[in-house]
């Protein structure tokens, strides 16, 4: 009788296993920079070449870096979800405009509404390499020590910013 | 004809060898080591292509930085180190054997141990229990005719 079950027993720890990585996304690679220092930079503004954003500027808060592009459909899902969040004003979202060109950024936020605290001009993808982007859109958790404590891959829905991000931003509070 | 066209379809794949995502070669040596180096470099994007060979975008954008960073002087193995830094060790396609990565490199070896130990339990206890044979004095007689006459044919 023991020996009919060893079979049924290899069986269902194969399933098991198959069932765990097979509902995991492969494109979702662990990012290696959690829990390191946030690469710092300093770069224009989207609305105003003029004035500099700096990762200096946010020593001793809190805040997500939302990367984002015109060009990219994911971000046209998650833009109202940050809409609601900026409505909150819980967090500075700064948005990261990726690889994307100038007017093209302003428009989107010109017609769908602009979340963001602030919004980053990265024309060249520079500071998105750094931050280890390979898919937009990306969001990181960054604490007041200027550390990342999380990066979101893909777009923010209302399920992973009530359950991951708002829970661990309120704990870094 | 059937054969002819049979013969050319099976040629048909020498005639379409992809080749190497092409870029600006300004430094062609520079060109040829950045390429090489991108070979050992997974693609997140398109994750069972190299950077070398792969047209996305993020790709392109991972060569021109090799690139950047040979001609101000880096070594490969600085360049990989900062791609490692960004991206993790699923970039490289010939993950190095450290503590994190050492259990999928054993795994295989485990299982392969395992697997003959069982099979040895397995051989020693049937011929522990192969049953002995319980026959009738006719029995026995019918199979040693049995036996017998195969041996004659």
């Amino acid at each position: 009788m023991k020996r009919a079950l060893i079979p049924l027993v290899v069986f269902l720890v194969l399933a098991g296993f198959l069932y765990v990585s097979l509902s995991r996304d492969p494109r979702e690679v662990p990012s290696p920079l959690i829990n390191k220092a946030a690469p710092t930079f300093s770069l224009p503004l989207l609305h105003d070449a003029q004035k500099m954003f700096s990762t200096q500027d946010m020593k001793g808060q809190v805040w997500l870096l939302n990367v984002w592009a015109s060009w990219c459909g994911a971000c046209k899902d998650e833009h109202p979800v940050l809409m609601d969040l900026a409505a909150q004003n819980i967090v500075p979202v700064m948005g990261l405009n990726y690889k994307d060109k100038r007017e093209d950024g302003e428009d989107v936020l010109r017609k769908a509404g602009d979340p963001y605290t602030l919004t980053i001009f990265d024309a060249d993808g520079k500071v998105g390499f750094d931050y280890g982007v390979y898919g937009v859109p990306e969001t990181y958790v960054i604490d007041k020590e200027g550390v990342i404590r999380d990066k979101i891959i893909g777009a923010v829905t209302p399920t992973n910013l009530r359950e991951r991000i708002l829970p661990l931003v309120a704990e870094l509070k | 004809m059937k054969k002819l066209l049979i013969a050319f379809l099976l040629f048909m794949p020498t005639l379409v060898l992809a080749g190497e995502a092409r870029d600006l070669a300004d430094d062609p040596v520079t060109e040829r080591r950045m390429i090489n180096l991108a070979e050992k470099v997974r693609c997140l994007v398109c994750q069972s292509e190299n950077v070398a060979s792969s047209h996305s975008d993020w790709s392109n954008d991972v060569r021109q930085i090799m690139r950047e960073k040979m001609q101000a002087g880096a070594t490969d193995q600085e360049i990989m180190d900062i791609l490692v830094a960004r991206f993790g060790k699923s970039v490289l396609f010939d993950p190095p054997v450290d503590s994190e990565t050492l259990p999928l490199w054993l795994a295989p070896f485990i299982l392969l141990v395992l697997g003959i130990a069982f099979l040895f339990y397995q051989l020693r206890s049937r011929r522990a229990v192969a049953p002995e044979a319980n026959l009738t004095v006719e029995a026995e007689q019918r199979a040693a005719t049995l036996l017998n006459k195969e041996d004659n044919t």
